[in-house]
C-alpha cells in the first residue's frame, strides 16, 4: 500500500490519502511529500482523496503548507476525489483560494 | 405508516485518556457512538466527529505540547442536546479572543493552519472556551441533533 502511496509522472506527484487524515495518521506525511518537492524536482502534487472518510484541519495545514512550498516554483496544488464532508471542510477554511478543488466527474 | 416518539433520554458518559495522538481517533469515536440512540444523520455524525477531533487535537499538540498528559471527555444527552466537554491540564491559553480568531495559530510551523476553533463553531451550535494559563482549557460544545421529535419508520 506505501508504494502505491506517491506515485511520479513527470514533474506532478499523485498523493494518495489516508483513510482518517488527522494529527495522528497524517503526521509524516508532509515530511515525505516534502521530499518529492526538493529530491525529485516535483512542481505540482495531486491530492487523491478518494480513500479519504474524516478530515479534520490536519487535512488543511498539510494542503496550505505544500502551496506554499511550491510558491517558489510556480506550482499548483490539487484536491481530487473529496467527499462531501471534506469539500465542506475545505471551502470553510477558505483554501479554494489557493489549491484546485476538482468537481466529480 | 409508523411513527416512533423519539425518546428523551439524559445519558451521560465520561473517559480520559492519554494525550496519545491515536486517542484522537477513539475520542472521535466514542462521542459519535454515544449519540447513536439519537438516529444522527451522516452530517451531524460527520460534524461531531470533526469537532472532538479538533478539540482533542488542540489538547495533544498545544496543551501538552505532544508530551504526557490526560485528557477529559465528558458527554452529556438531555433529550436531543449534545453537550462535550473536552479537558486539559497542560499549558493553557493567554488569550483566548486571539486564539478563536480564524488563522490564527502559534504552531505555523508544525503545518497547522488555524482552523480548529473555526470548524468547532461552524459545526456545533455552541462552544465556550475556559483556559487558565498553567492549569488548562477546558472545551464545551453544544450540538442540537434531529430537528424533528416524530421519526417516520
Ligand atoms: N488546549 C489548548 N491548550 C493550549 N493552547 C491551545 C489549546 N487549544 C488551542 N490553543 C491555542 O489556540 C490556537 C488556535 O487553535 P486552533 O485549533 O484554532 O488552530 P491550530 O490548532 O493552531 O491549527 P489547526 O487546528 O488548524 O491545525 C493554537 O495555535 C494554540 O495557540
Ligand atoms: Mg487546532
Amino acid at each position: 500500500m506505501n508504494e502505491e502511496q506517491f506515485k511520479v509522472i513527470e514533474d506532478y506527484l499523485c498523493v494518495k490519502m489516508p483513510k482518517e487524515v488527522d494529527h495522528h495518521n497524517a503526521g509524516g506525511l508532509s515530511e515525505k511529500v516534502d521530499e518529492f518537492i526538493y529530491g525529485q524536482k516535483i512542481n505540482n502534487i495531486v491530492f487523491d482523496f478518494s480513500g479519504t472518510e474524516f478530515m479534520d484541519s490536519s487535512g488543511i495545514g498539510i494542503l496550505a503548507g505544500r502551496y506554499k512550498k511550491l510558491q517558489c516554483f510556480e506550482g499548483k496544488v490539487y484536491v481530487i476525489n473529496a467527499n462531501r464532508q471534506i469539500k465542506r471542510i475545505l471551502l470553510l477554511s477558505g483554501i479554494q483560494k489557493y489549491v484546485v478543488i476538482m468537481k466529480d466527474e | 405508516m409508523n411513527y416512533i416518539l423519539k425518546q428523551k433520554i439524559n445519558n451521560r458518559m465520561e473517559m480520559n485518556f492519554e494525550a496519545f495522538s491515536e486517542n484522537e481517533a477513539l475520542a472521535r469515536i466514542a462521542v459519535a457512538s454515544f449519540v447513536m440512540s439519537l438516529n444522527p444523520t451522516l452530517e451531524e455524525l460527520a460534524d461531531i466527529k470533526t469537532a472532538v477531533s479538533e478539540a482533542v487535537t488542540n489538547a495533544i499538540i498545544h496543551g501538552y505540547e505532544e508530551g504526557e498528559g490526560i485528557i477529559f471527555l465528558r458527554c452529556r444527552l438531555r433529550g436531543d442536546l449534545l453537550e462535550v466537554e473536552i479537558e486539559d491540564k497542560g499549558k493553557g491559553i493567554g488569550d483566548i479572543e486571539k486564539a478563536m480568531e480564524p488563522l490564527f495559530t502559534t504552531k505555523p510551523d508544525k503545518d497547522r493552519s488555524g482552523m480548529g476553533f473555526s470548524f468547532m463553531e461552524a459545526f456545533m451550535d455552541d462552544l465556550e472556551v475556559n483556559s487558565i494559563p498553567g492549569m488548562g482549557t477546558i472545551v464545551k460544545m453544544k450540538k442540537k441533533l434531529g430537528t424533528q421529535s416524530w421519526l417516520e419508520l
